[in-house]
């Protein structure tokens, strides 16, 4: 019993002192921080210019420009997951640990979302005031990002994982990864336009919640699995 | 009715050899079982390696390999350069599976005891997994988190002992190559793992380093631990030691 006890300390502590040292990591090298969120505010910004700056259009319009944009800022930070600790040999130590990989893994996914799709989550409303999106809308977006967010980077890591050992890995990353987050998209933006319209988000929240539980539990062994087959060759 | 009397005293008498025939099959075989458990207490190898065959590029690095790496002893893997020393040791760290042939480590195959496998394990790599943004210490910490037999309380001691007192706060990007594999050669003070794999853990490290880690190798072996390591250069141990050469037909050692 003593024994489990500890052993379950360990696990609980090996969780925050990864998830504390990739955020660590990440503070030193802020300026990698700033490309994803840039990304996001020039499409809401530049969008209007390209496209029609009148109000009725970009209303309508506002649900889908923010949620692409953060599905692509996201996709784009993703490389970078794994690709430093594969680089340093990091990665090999993680996967020579007697600690569960899918751990630690998961430990990483979650630095990054805080690091990601966390800013990405708090910056929307802004977004969504350029882009002059409904009032009621609002704290629908800001919720499906809450829950949309995090399965992305999810779903990403599992691409990332694949592709770590590959000396060009980002462009196969959007192949295989970009199917997988459609169904995010659709429900992401249906929640914001429903919302918008003075409809019930409730069951699109559910089904957002659903896919971020189904991630939670299966994406961190299936990016486990990933990681052991790119280092193994 | 005596045919079914027969019947049955026939089927008690086969019943009874049956059971009879069991208890003493499993009897020896507990027995054997016994006797092998004292065997395997008295001789047990750490790590076994049997007939193992590597291709790479349509190119076989070994094949027939044997050897057994015994507690206390230590093994060198010789070899030409690209003779697959590199691909040996991550194959027997577990990180390779491009291997046929079996690998055990107390008599047991690696797949089946992964874990008392990884517990006992401590693997320092070409690369020498020290993150270039966070300092020696962070490092370190990280390092014996992972690893549960690790001694955290001892991570100024062990960057005392390889030279790097004074530098615990500096991030590892501005210290040298030689000081950022000495930063990683420091998990040897640390850990208790019995088994060591190190690949090429003396590049980059000055002579007066390299004396010093070949004393400490030659200290775990004293205390029992079990050492594989590649290196080019002429080891100054020679209790205990054993080559393994690649690149050449090799034959049981």
């Amino acid at each position: 019993m003593a024994s489990e006890d500890s052993q379950d300390m360990s696990l609980t502590r090996v969780f925050w002192i990864t998830l504390r040292r990739d955020l660590m990591l990440a503070y030193r090298r802020r300026n990698d921080l700033v490309s994803p969120l840039m990304f996001f505010l020039m499409v809401a910004t530049l969008f209007p210019l390209g496209v029609s700056p009148e109000p009725q259009f970009l209303s309508q319009a506002a649900a889908g420009i923010v949620w692409v944009a953060a599905l692509l800022a996201t996709l784009l930070s993703m490389d970078s997951l794994f690709r430093s600790d594969f680089d340093d040999g990091s990665l090999e130590q993680m996967l020579l640990s007697p600690q569960p990989l899918a751990l630690l893994v998961f430990a990483k996914i979650c630095a990054h979302w805080m690091i990601s799709g966390l800013p990405l989550t708090l910056m929307a409303p802004l977004l969504g005031v350029m882009l002059f999106l409904p009032e009621q809308g609002m704290s629908a977006m800001v919720i499906s990002l809450l829950l949309g967010t995090p399965t992305l980077s999810l779903i990403g890591a599992i691409g990332a994982g694949l592709t770590v050992g590959l000396r060009k890995g980002g462009v196969l990353i959007s192949l295989l990864v970009l199917p997988l987050y459609i169904p995010i998209l659709i429900f992401g933006t249906g929640t914001v336009q429903a919302a918008s319209a003075g409809l019930p988000v409730g069951g699109y929240l559910a089904i957002l919640g659903a896919i971020l539980a189904l991630g939670v539990v299966l994406a961190p062994i299936a990016v486990a699995a990933g990681l052991r087959i790119s280092v193994s060759d | 009715m005596l045919v079914v009397a027969r019947l049955r005293l026939r089927r008690l008498f086969v019943y009874n050899a049956l059971i009879y025939t069991v208890k003493k099959e499993w009897r020896w075989l507990t027995a054997v079982n016994s006797q092998r458990k004292v065997l395997l207490i008295l001789t047990t190898p750490l790590l076994e390696v049997k007939d193992l065959f590597c291709e790479r590029d349509e190119r076989v690095l070994f094949e027939g390999l044997n050897f057994s790496l015994n507690p206390g002893e230590i093994i060198q893997v010789e070899g030409p350069n690209g003779s697959g020393k590199t691909t040996l040791l991550r194959i027997l760290s577990g990180l390779s599976q491009a291997f046929e042939g079996d690998i055990l480590f107390n008599n047991r195959p690696i797949s089946d005891n992964r874990d008392e496998f990884l517990a006992a394990l401590l693997y320092f790599g070409h690369l020498p997994g020290v993150k270039a943004t966070l300092t020696p210490e962070e490092n370190l910490n990280w390092y014996c988190a992972l690893h549960p037999h690790t001694r955290t309380e001892g991570i100024t001691t062990a960057l005392s002992n390889v030279g790097l007192f004074g530098y615990e706060d500096v991030p590892c990007h501005s210290l040298s190559a030689g000081q950022n594999r000495r930063v990683s050669l420091a998990r040897l003070y640390l850990s208790d793992a019995p088994l060591w794999i190190l690949d090429e853990p003396f590049t980059a490290i000055d002579k007066r380093g390299v004396a010093r880690k070949e004393a400490l190798i030659a200290k775990h072996a004293e205390q029992g631990g079990s050492v594989i390591l590649t290196t080019h250069h002429e080891l100054a141990i020679h209790d205990n030691l054993r080559k393994v050469s690649l690149g050449q037909p090799v034959e049981a050692i």
